[in-house]
């Protein structure tokens, strides 16, 4: 199914559109015929988070999305993938990552989707830092045992 | 060889990428996070517990006991912590 599936993977300071992203996915053709989306934002943390700062290693960022999305299209029969993420800083309610999945029915989509974040959150270098809402550095985000767990379900 | 720091390894060692000449006996990923360890403070500080330090040869992961040998690039990182 890899051969069929249009992978796009971008990774960018500015925001992006997901409405013209759910389009895009649609124009493939009328067999798709289900698109899940998933949006990661930045949260507030209660007040106490003014801006998370996102670093990235160019080049291998968009190349380990890339293999996670090729992988994804090897197991699901999904007509499109697409992975947005951004970088800089970002104030809570922005955009941080979009996942697009798009297949002809809804199950495989989801999966899609799903399976895509999870490896994009332990395997993607990007490494987020607090800047906390009275001025002070709140220091370099901690990775979370329990993302390695949801990864290794699949 | 090219070295690259990302995130607190970065801040801790003081700079971004370096160029670095890497002895024979370096020939493992993990040979190479104890070797630098002994280049100074921040790198000690930085690489102090080597088994959390995440290791991209020419940009895909490896494990600790992988070959670096013809290594174009090598970064150092801390476990990932986008999405």
């Amino acid at each position: 199914m890899s051969g069929a599936c249009v992978i796009r993977v971008l990774v960018q300071a500015e925001p992006y559109d997901i409405s013209a992203e759910i389009e895009a996915a649609k124009a493939a053709g009328g067999h798709v015929g289900a698109i899940v989306t998933f949006s990661g934002v930045c949260r507030d943390e209660s007040g106490r988070i003014a801006a998370l700062e996102l670093e990235h290693y160019p080049g291998m960022a968009e190349a380990e999305i890339g293999r996670i999305a090729a992988q994804a299209a090897e197991r699901w029969p999904v007509t499109s993938l697409t992975a947005i993420h951004r970088h800089g800083k970002l104030k809570p309610g922005d955009d941080i990552v979009l996942v697009v999945a798009a297949s002809a029915h809804r199950q495989a989509a989801f999966d899609a989707a799903s399976f895509l974040m999870d490896f994009l959150k332990t395997s993607a270098p990007f490494w987020k830092k607090e800047h906390l809402a009275d001025g002070t550095s709140g220091g370099w985000v901690e990775a979370k045992d329990g993302d390695d767990d949801t990864a290794a379900r699949w | 060889m090219k070295l690259i720091y990302f995130a607190w390894v970065r801040e801790r060692i003081g700079v971004a990428e370096e160029d670095i000449d890497l002895p024979a006996e370096v020939k493992t990923a993990g040979d190479l996070l104890h070797w630098l360890r002994k280049r100074g403070d921040g790198y000690a500080e930085a690489l102090q517990d080597p088994k959390v330090i995440r290791v991209a040869v020419n940009q895909e992961h490896v494990a600790h006991g992988e070959p670096i040998g013809g290594a174009r690039e090598i970064a150092l990182f801390p476990p990932m912590t986008g999405g």
